[in-house]
């Protein structure tokens, strides 16, 4: 899978990336209150933490989907390099344009102005390495979820992004998909994509992540190396989290 | 109801004798109204996909009037064109005053705005649906437009059917700007109201009926592409 | 590699597009009207377009001088409107005064007597006002009005009704002050308003042609014809080139010229309704 390997080979990857004093405010509520890190090429980050965390919202402010309160983010390593262009962005459900599976791929290059050749080459190549080849004339919204989700992925990957954000794409699936999925992202990672997935499910976190975030009521309470954080991490709501004992709504804890 | 049987009886007589003023009463009907609603889509179907999807100021105040010109009578915008095509008006010189490109204008300012709100509508939901993604790809507005016109073309179709049944039903704008000349710019809903004028009462009920099956023809092949294009995609 | 048809949809879309564009091409571009044609625009009236009178006599015209009559036949308010904004090459109504005051503010060159018909006021066989037969139509309005029995009226500003308010105040009646009650004021055309008579089994007062060809009659008949007062009389106008300078007036000319001179004159008195004679040609007869 040459062709989908080495996604800096143009030019060189805009990690790593900052997050200054991130803060996020809405409807009267800060929701994200102040984050600072950086991540870094060459390792797995998962973004964990309960429901209503944050994490969707940080992800989302990471890609740029939506622009922060206050705080800065920062591609320390695009200059020049619109940052953009260099990320992609699979979303918990799958969205789906009303044409065929390779057309969706297609979709996503065209707007990279890919020549028609290299294009078909790498719709190829990705629809091969998803298990999707055989779909590929069929009209995508008539694939299962699952499958759309290998879609979703396989036209992410088809871009050759440096960083690749996944917002709990296994949420919507059966274990069987799910696993798929789990293959798929270890195969882009392999190829050279950061990944950066957030999940409530802790059994994926340990099979994926290399380094955890744990982000509790919008804020980061630690950024661990994953062997470290699942046996003794450092904060308290962390152990708490681990344990299934951290009720994001109370401010106590239940024994 | 003996006039509804004569009615009946006047439109087959009609269709069948072939007569020929009405075929050209027809054909002139159908290429009035469909330039009309080409044009109209033409304008109408990236306005209202633009309304949908850029944010600028003053836009709610156009989307305002847009559904509310939706309500526009024909007459008034019959008479609107009138006094700008006129030869006293500023569009004079044209020359276009009872011709059918006048009446196709007139058309066209009356159905744009139908076409335009259904469409913001339309894309609206679409691009609720589609916008993360659209914007994760880093795809332009104007790109992301195009995307959900053709995404959203089925229902599209919806919208250009509701104006082309507006423009063929209405008789004021055509009226105003065509003057009803025969062979020139007579079509089916000037006629019936010349007739009705005349007092031919069933022969007008006639072409009514007449009308109403075309209605009903353009209506049926509609649906028989969107059916078409709902089985292809589950093929 | 595969074929996987991506270029399907978009041969898709080019081929719809093209023939959207190709039947848009022949439908506007073999249309008649289109062509390059040797054509007038005449304003004239609803009532004397319903007559038949134009299907007539306009093809004689044509044959004679290759020049194509379009009628836009609409009240004479509005016909006079319409040629004094320069959007008709000729005007033909039925309106003495309203048509030498168009002459006289110069938007006509020229006003010359055409022909004459008469109306006649029609109304239920039962009669209840008890006109049927009588010679003077003034006074039939009288009796209608003092048996306050329905009267259908154009109300159109027409030359119709204008006609009609002059008998009324000859009748000494006040129909303003009646409106609503048995005197109803449609608004219409004549076509229209003898549809609302035959509905509401009124009187009204109609141009003979009009009626002739009225098909939905009811239970109207005419009940008073042939008083002098009733004489309505056509005038054609050339619209003046000074004023618009795009007037066809050449054909024009040739128009106003025909329909006054024999051939024109003849064509219009041998127009006949069953066998019935609607039109009477006097043109120079009265001079003007």
């Amino acid at each position: 899978m040459t062709g989908l390997a080495d996604p800096a080979s143009a030019a060189p990857a805009i990690l790593p990336l900052g997050l200054e004093g991130l803060v996020f405010a809405a409807g009267g509520k800060t929701l994200i209150k102040g984050i600072t890190a950086t991540l870094s090429a060459g390792s797995r980050s998962i973004v964990l933490g309960p429901n209503g965390a944050g994490k969707t919202l940080l992800l989302r402010l990471c890609h740029g989907l939506i622009q922060p309160t206050g705080g800065r983010i920062v591609w320390k390593g695009a200059a020049g390099i619109d940052p953009a262009l260099r990320q992609a962005m699979v979303f918990q459900r799958p969205v789906m344009l009303r044409r065929s599976v390779a057309a969706n791929v297609d979709y996503a290059l065209r707007l990279r102005d890919l020549a028609r050749a290299d294009r078909q080459q790498r719709i190829e190549d990705v629809l091969t390495a998803t298990g999707l080849r055989r779909f590929a004339t069929q009209p995508a919204r008539l694939l299962s979820v699952g499958e759309q989700q290998k879609l979703a992925l396989a036209r992410a990957w088809a871009l050759r992004p440096d960083v690749l954000f996944l917002d709990e794409p296994t949420a919507s699936l059966d274990p069987a998909a799910t696993r798929a999925v789990e293959e798929i992202i270890l195969r882009i990672d392999a190829a050279g994509t950061k990944i950066i997935m957030s999940t409530h499910d802790l059994a994926q976190a340990r099979r994926l992540a290399n380094e955890v975030l744990f982000l509790h009521r919008g804020r980061l309470c630690e950024q661990t190396p994953a062997p470290v954080f699942f046996t003794a991490p450092r904060t308290a709501e962390a152990g708490y989290f681990l344990e299934g004992k951290l009720f994001p709504q109370l401010r106590r804890v239940n024994p | 109801m003996s006039d509804l049987a004569d009615a009946f009886a006047a439109a087959a007589m009609l269709i069948w004798s072939l007569d020929q003023d009405l075929v050209g009463i027809v054909l002139l009907s159908l290429r009035v109204t469909l330039t009309a609603m080409a044009i109209a889509a033409v304008i109408g179907l990236p306005l209202g996909g633009a309304l949908a999807v850029f944010r600028f100021p003053g836009r709610s105040a156009i989307l305002i009037t847009i559904n509310a010109l939706m309500g526009l009578p024909p007459v008034v915008v019959g008479l609107i064109v009138y006094l700008m095509l006129s030869r006293a008006g500023p569009l004079g010189a044209l020359g276009l005053l009872f011709t059918p490109a006048a009446m196709i204008l007139a058309q066209a300012v009356l159905i744009t705005p139908i076409i335009a709100a259904l469409s913001c509508q339309t894309i609206s939901g679409l691009w609720e649906e589609y916008r993360e993604q659209l914007q994760s790809f880093a795809a332009r507005r104007g790109d992301a437009l195009a995307t959900l016109l053709w995404e959203g073309r089925i229902a599209l179709l919806t919208a250009l059917l509701a104006g082309f049944g507006r423009a063929s039903a209405e008789v004021g704008a055509v009226m105003i700007v065509g003057g009803n000349i025969d062979h020139v710019t007579r079509v089916m809903t000037t006629t019936i109201a010349l007739e009705t004028s005349k007092g031919n009462l069933s022969l007008a009920l006639g072409l009514g009926i007449i009308l109403i099956s075309l209605a009903m023809g353009v209506a049926g092949g509609t649906y028989a592409l969107k059916l078409a294009a709902e089985r292809q995609r589950s093929a | 590699m595969m074929r996987w048809k991506l270029g399907e949809q978009a041969a898709r879309v080019a081929a719809t597009l093209a023939l959207a564009i190709g039947m848009l091409w022949i439908l506007v571009g073999t249309s008649p009207a289109w062509a390059e044609e040797r054509f007038i625009t005449v304003a004239s009236t609803t009532s004397t377009q319903n007559s038949g009178l134009f299907d007539k006599i306009l093809p004689a015209f044509t044959a004679a001088s290759g020049i194509e009559v379009r009628v836009v036949a609409v009240g004479t308010g509005q016909a006079i409107r319409l040629a004094e904004r320069g959007d008709a090459d000729v005007l033909l109504v039925h309106h003495k005064p309203s048509e030498e005051k168009f002459v006289a503010d110069g938007f006509g060159v020229r006003r010359f007597d055409v022909m004459y018909n008469d109306f006649v006021i029609v109304g239920p066989a039962a009669d209840p006002a008890g006109i049927r037969g009588l010679n003077d139509a003034p006074a039939a309005l009288a009796r209608i009005a003092a048996a306050g029995q329905p009267f259908a009226s154009r109300a159109d500003d027409s030359g119709t009704h204008k006609l009609e308010l002059e008998l009324w105040k000859k009748a000494g009646v006040d129909v303003k002050a009646a409106s609503g009650t048995w005197y109803r004021e449609t608004g219409s055309g004549m076509g229209a308003t003898l549809n609302t008579a035959s509905g509401l089994d009124a009187y009204a007062i109609t141009d003979r042609g009009t009626w002739l060809s009225f098909n939905n009659k009811g239970t109207l008949a005419i009940m008073v014809e042939g008083d002098k007062a009733l004489f309505n009389q056509y005038g054609v106008i050339l619209v003046n080139p000074a004023r618009h300078q795009h007037v066809k007036a050449k054909d024009g000319q040739a128009f106003v010229e025909w329909l006054i001179s024999a051939p024109g004159q003849a064509a219009i008195n041998a127009y006949t309704i069953n066998g019935e004679q609607l039109f009477f040609a006097n043109a120079g007869k009265l001079g003007s």
